[in-house]
């Protein structure tokens, strides 16, 4: 891959009442744009997922005003954007493109709007068989969660240990949702909505967003912005056939290891990682199916602040993730993106800055842990 | 235990494992060809392909393979998957039981229980 990140923004905003959808979109395109120096006339290809209003990218392309050659509007739930990262630099590889604009923004939190695990459809093939017996989004992480404690006796102070982590670093993001650090004993004594998942076992509701804005490698040097590049993208995506059923294991083996080929790296040379945090164990399984540590280790990895910048064995999610930062539109994929490449050119807080960092991960799951989801993961380098 | 979904789940090619439920049979489906079992029943084989896929009728006897209890809500109650006997792995509730005592492993044996809206749906009950 020859593509570069040239521009990244997160709306600040964590509560939009006085702002429609689109909108949003548009102010996160507006604020990519200026941390790039680029124009909206400068963009030729555009990726967006359901987030965004409207047909694919029909309405956005339509309000944002622009004139892409290519766009994409590949669907795998919260995680799209890095999908888009993947296919926004195959594209400027094919030659299809030369700035590629990825949008996600939403308002849940103004709306009201709660989370689903599913399409409430008639036509989707697994409904009859699952929503009929009360399956909601947090209980199916929670089936995934009681498996892997019982195959490897996982428990809820080691997932516990990685909302405190990652509460420690909400603490210096002044627009974090939540940004007062947590104990084990407060994430295990609030309320528990799926047993073994207690409420701050699950991620935020937030309005917002974010955008990115990937370049051709001649566009990326003519800009004055550190250069990023994407050194390594795949995507997977796992679900289960009802025989020989895993849930304790995702896409993000396969994701992983693509972009590590591309890469040309290993897990070890890794310096930070921004994994998708909807649940703590969203992350314990993503730092186990990424190589970090072995299948069933993820907990002795996460536990004592495994995950905190500057002691801890990974640094994992320094803008407070979506734990505590933002989980804009029930979708956090383009979080996981905006913080890495904030860690590249060394922008994060400097409480949570890793020092001389120059090859870091994002990786999403979208979809539901241990039934049908898709994972993609990138891998970026500063020159 | 809930229904919202939006308009008849019951696909064409699915009736019989709805009609059989309505008389206390749960039937899972099998491939005649590389002979794996799947679940949620499709009219192919999602291992092998093949379009020559058989209903059969299972022992209603299985483990609990996972489980969740909900206990927010108005009326309690645990979700889990259960592995039959014949090999599916299958989402369910576990009902007829203390919700606390329930252990991965445990054997279990389906109950044939009514959702609010009348239909027919097969839970488990953990056995001695």
């Amino acid at each position: 891959m020859t593509s570069f990140v040239v521009g990244a923004f997160e709306h600040p905003t964590r509560l939009a009442s006085d702002k429609s959808t689109a909108m949003l979109h548009a102010e996160v395109a507006a604020g990519a744009l200026a941390d790039a120096g680029l124009n909206l006339s400068d963009i030729d290809g555009y990726f967006c997922a359901g987030d965004a209003p409207g047909v694919g990218p029909l309405s956005m392309v339509e309000y944002l005003g622009i004139n892409p050659r290519f766009v994409d509007s590949s669907e795998i739930g919260g995680s799209s954007p890095i999908v888009h990262l993947q296919k926004a630099a195959l594209a400027i590889d094919a030659g299809l493109c030369n700035v590629a604009l990825i949008t996600q923004a939403g308002r849940p939190r103004a709306e009201g709007d709660l989370p689903e695990s599913a399409v409430r459809n008639a036509n989707v093939p697994e409904n009859g068989f699952e929503l009929p017996y009360g399956l909601f989004l947090a209980a199916s992480y929670a089936l995934a969660t009681r498996r892997h404690m019982y195959e490897y006796g996982t428990t809820s102070e080691q997932l516990a240990w990685i909302k405190v982590a990652i509460s420690q670093h909400a603490q210096h993001n002044s627009n974090a949702r939540l940004q007062t650090p947590v104990t084990v004993e407060e994430v295990l004594a609030s309320p528990m909505i799926a047993d073994p998942l207690h409420r701050l076992d699950c991620c935020v509701i937030t309005d917002g967003g974010g955008a990115v804005i990937v370049a051709r490698e001649e566009v990326a040097r003519s800009l004055r912005r550190p250069l990023v590049k994407i050194k390594g993208a795949d995507h997977a995506v796992g679900y289960q056939r009802g025989f020989d059923v895993d849930v304790t294991r995702t896409a993000g083996i396969a994701s992983g290891r693509g972009a590590y080929q591309q890469a040309g790296i290993t897990p070890s040379d890794i310096q930070y990682l921004s994994t998708y945090d909807s649940f703590t164990a969203t992350v314990l399984f993503a730092i186990e199916d990424l190589g970090f540590c072995e299948k069933g280790e993820g907990g002795r990895f996460v536990e004592h602040v495994g995950l905190l910048s500057g002691t801890g064995r990974l640094p994992v999610n320094t803008d407070g993730g979506g734990l505590c930062n933002n989980h804009p539109a029930h979708r956090g994929g383009i979080t996981k993106v905006i913080e890495t490449v904030r860690q590249l050119r060394e922008e994060a807080h400097p409480a949570v800055q890793v020092p001389n960092c120059t090859l870091a991960m994002s990786h999403g799951m979208g979809g539901v842990l241990g039934q049908r989801h898709g994972c993609a993961t990138a891998i970026m380098e500063r020159l | 235990m809930m229904t919202n979904i939006v308009g008849d789940v019951n696909f064409p090619e699915n009736q019989e494992y709805w009609e059989a439920l309505e008389k206390n049979k749960l039937l899972i489906k099998r491939c005649t060809e590389c002979r794996k079992p799947h679940h949620y029943p499709r009219a192919h084989c999602p291992f092998c392909g093949s379009v020559a896929t058989a209903w059969e009728l299972s022992s209603g006897d299985g483990e609990i393979y996972s489980f969740t209890m909900i206990e927010h809500r108005a009326v309690p109650y645990c979700l889990a998957y259960v592995t039959l006997d014949e090999g599916p792995t299958v989402m369910t509730n576990l009902v007829d039981c203390e919700l606390h005592a329930i252990e991965i492993g445990a054997r279990v044996r389906v109950v044939f229980k009514r959702d609010a809206d009348g239909r027919a749906l097969a839970m488990f009950t953990p056995v001695q």
